[in-house]
């Protein structure tokens, strides 16, 4: 008999979410920074975003078919989320061959060297960012200012990003009164009209892509909302404090890549927690660390380094810190 | 909207024949009665080749506490006892018997009337339905009459009946709650004194408005009983989780729900009670739906034990040429059955076939740690760790992540995007668990 019925094990039916359209909601979620990053930066963001998105794909590629010699898995689209996420945390006018490099330590050191999609302990974008900025930090530091299609590729006009700006004048002594009047209005930043990486500066564009994220039931809110309340609340403090000494919250959260990395970096599935508790704790984390970093560290920017620091506790808390569980009784004494 | 708190899923609904009303199953040529329809001991069987049955009258009786009697669904006579392959995968001992007319034993009532007055005490109704072979009409098939004995220092005061009907697909608690409700809430009343409690709630998914219209409008008439409409949410149905949303009362993991002071029976189940009770009628027929997207006439059937899904399926219009599974049961915890001559029994609750296309297996891809499966957990366990420690005969820390609290629901598995067979490793390992902790026991 060819009509034989299959038997397996219940469930019988599957829910309609795969990884492949998982990553290609986020592709989507994308969408809007990358439009507003054209918008502003012109040639330089379609050379660098595309530069990017290639070469990772072809690093992956080759490295499954013949170092690891496994099957081929570029078709999931994580690798474009990677290319399309170190991309958006590159200055747009950065040479080619720099972008080749960082996307080789992206796909090969951090993704692929751990066995791939699933596997990696750190975000495989923020990995190349970082080798990318301590290895160039001279052009991983000259941001284009926003002119669009009137602006050259890697010849473009550069200036200082707003949190530069801040932290060059606070060490020379200047207050944040007189700084202020330097960097662009809370609404050309909030529009995204100011230096820096391509896909941080326009917050209103990721906050579209957020609630499309949310939308799709890509990821939970628990994350974002934790470091950014966190930073808020936390530079809030020090704004109370000594406002002359300490930039508004609103400025902190609008400046830099607190919106693309809260929304689009922490939340990268295979890196951050697999509980809501824990998440909530790692994104009180990332909050924490990158004011630390940002008022008192070396560098003007330190979302990337929080997160990356924050995964590396992500399988700790995995281990340490349950979910309630239904029904679990209270151990008294 | 009463629902509980953490974790469901909400696969697509797919109840074809809700509207389709239940049908009598013209009687089979023969059936095959398992001695085993319920969980525990199978019944010993009290009848011999060639005897001549009637319908209604016990052939196989209970053995221990947990167990039940089986009765004949047909009059006829027995040609033979042997095994038959059962909607488990298990051989198991059946008696198998030819039908000759529709004889009832005498005592059934068999008129139309709906007796309300409950004549009986506690203990006898108890005694009825073990005599009348109650089970958990759910799926479970737990014998009732265990669950209506309070052991001496546990102490119950609510009653919760089961209309949620969370599977895709099954629509037979559905069309009884529409087309038996007098007798459910008869039934509920008789569970109610055999539990000594004066308080019953009936919980039911709101998309079943016509049946919880039904239900409430006529429960005005009897005393202590309440309908209330639950969110549409797998696995709403799931005992400790409808006890949640009804009540707000969480049992403890491993232990049951009289431990919280209530029990949950069934709506079909608080009908088979009312016809036993009342009636004088046993368990030997139930409403089984037959469906699936290809089936030319999905419909609801009472059918008797014994009869082979062959025959339900002949009824709905023949076994359609792209069927690649056939589950007894619903689609989320319902079981594949290997052929279509398995016997329908008191537990089978829907017979769905599947296409070809949705019948198999996707890839397995790496799981990509979205958390999806432990937001889908009604329990909040972590599905995608307790596969990784069963596939890694890591049992111990296993049984400390408390594997053995999984009720199987299915959620994990419908939801993870990397098409992971996570249910399948968390069975295994908590079998092993469970394996473990007898040995345990007995050192």
């Amino acid at each position: 008999m060819n009509n034989l019925l299959n038997v397996s094990l219940s469930p019988h039916i599957h829910g309609k979410e795969t990884t492949q359209k998982l990553m290609l909601g986020v592709v989507t979620a994308l969408i809007p920074a990358f439009f507003t990053s054209v918008f502003f930066f012109g040639y330089g963001a379609l050379i660098v975003t595309t530069v990017s998105v290639a070469s990772c794909l072809l690093f992956e590629y080759f490295i499954a078919k013949y170092v690891l010699k496994t099957s081929i898995t570029i078709t999931d689209g994580s690798a474009v989320v990677t290319g399309l996420l170190l991309a958006f945390n590159l200055p747009s006018n950065i040479p080619v061959l720099i972008i080749v490099i960082g996307s080789f330590i992206s796909i090969a050191v951090a993704k692929m060297t751990f066995g791939g999609l699933g596997n990696n302990p750190f975000n495989p974008a923020l990995v190349g960012r970082v080798f990318m900025l301590i290895s160039f930090p001279v052009q991983m530091t000259s941001w284009p200012v926003p002119a669009g299609f009137d602006t050259g590729y890697t010849d473009a006009v550069t200036g200082a990003t707003p949190l530069a700006i801040i932290k060059e004048g606070l060490k020379n002594g200047e207050p944040i009164s007189q700084l202020m009047s330097q960097i662009p209005t809370p609404a050309q930043m909030f529009l995204g009209e100011m230096g820096g990486s391509m896909g941080e500066v326009a917050a209103a564009a990721l906050l579209l892509g957020f609630a499309w994220l949310l939308f799709r039931k890509i990821i939970t809110w628990h994350i974002p909302a934790t470091i950014v309340v966190t930073i808020f609340i936390f530079t809030g403090i020090l704004w109370a404090i000594n406002p002359e000494k300490y930039a508004n919250p609103q400025f902190h959260i609008l400046a830099g890549g607190v919106l693309l990395g809260a929304i689009f970096m922490a939340t990268d599935y295979v890196t951050s927690p697999m509980n809501l508790k824990a998440m909530l704790l790692y994104g009180f984390g990332i909050g924490m660390l990158t004011v630390v970093i940002r008022i008192w560290g070396a560098y003007p920017e330190g979302v990337s380094f929080a997160i990356l620091i924050m995964n590396a506790f992500v399988p700790l808390m995995n281990a340490y810190i349950k979910p309630k569980r239904f029904g679990e009784v209270v151990k008294n004494g | 909207m009463k629902t509980f708190p953490v974790g469901g899923v909400h696969p697509p609904e797919n109840k074809i024949t809700a509207g389709t009303a239940i049908k009598h199953l013209p009687l089979p040529a023969s059936v095959a009665i398992p001695v085993s329809q319920h969980i525990g001991e199978p019944a010993v069987v009290e009848v011999n080749k060639g005897d001549t049955v009637k319908t209604g009258q016990v052939i196989a009786r209970s053995k221990g506490f947990v167990s039940t009697n089986i009765h004949s669904s047909v009059s006829g006579k027995v040609s033979k006892i042997d095994t038959i392959l059962d909607s488990t995968g298990f051989r198991q001992t059946a008696v198998f018997i030819d039908t000759e007319g529709d004889e009832w034993l005498e005592t059934i009532d068999r008129t139309d009337s709906i007796p309300a007055g409950i004549k009986f005490s506690s203990e006898e109704i108890i005694k009825k339905c073990l005599e009348s072979g109650i089970v958990g009409l759910g799926g479970a098939t737990f014998p009732s009459h265990v669950k209506l004995t309070v052991p001496a220092g546990k102490r119950c005061d609510t009653l919760i009946i089961n209309g949620a009907e969370c599977e895709p697909y099954l629509t037979s608690d559905h069309r009884l709650m529409l087309e038996k409700a007098r007798e459910i809430l008869i039934g509920t009343s008789i569970l109610m004194k055999a539990l000594k409690v004066n308080k019953a709630l009936i919980g039911i998914e709101n998309n079943k408005p016509d049946a919880i219209s039904q239900l409430s409008g006529l429960a005005k008439e009897f005393q202590g009983i309440t309908v209330h409409s639950l969110k549409v949410k797998y696995p709403q149905g799931a005992e400790k989780q409808l006890i949640k949303a009804l009540i707000n009362r969480e049992v403890p993991s491993g232990r049951l729900p009289l431990d919280v002071n209530a029990v949950v029976h069934n709506v079909g189940t608080a009908f088979a009670v009312y016809e036993a009770v009342q009636k004088n009628k046993p368990l030997f027929e139930r409403v089984v739906t037959i469906t699936g997207r290809s089936v030319l006439n999905p419909g609801n059937y009472f059918v008797r034990t014994g009869t082979p899904v062959r025959s339900l399926i002949e009824a709905a219009g023949g076994l359609p040429e792209d069927t690649g599974k056939v589950i007894s049961g619903g689609p989320m915890m319902g079981k594949a059955i290997p052929n279509i001559d398995v016997p329908v029994v008191k537990g089978t609750s829907g017979i769905v076939l599947i296409p070809r296309n949705e019948s198999e297996r996707t890839v397995i891809r790496p799981c990509i740690r979205c958390a999806k499966c432990v937001a889908a957990c009604a329990l909040n366990l972590e599905p995608y760790l307790l596969m990784a420690l069963s596939e890694k005969n890591e049992f111990e820390r296993a049984e400390r992540e408390r594997i053995t609290d999984c009720m199987e629901c299915g959620s994990c598995s419908y939801t993870c995007p990397a098409g992971r067979p996570l249910l399948d490793y968390i069975r295994l390992g908590k079998a092993t668990v469970i394996k473990m902790a007898r040995k345990r026991m007995s050192n």
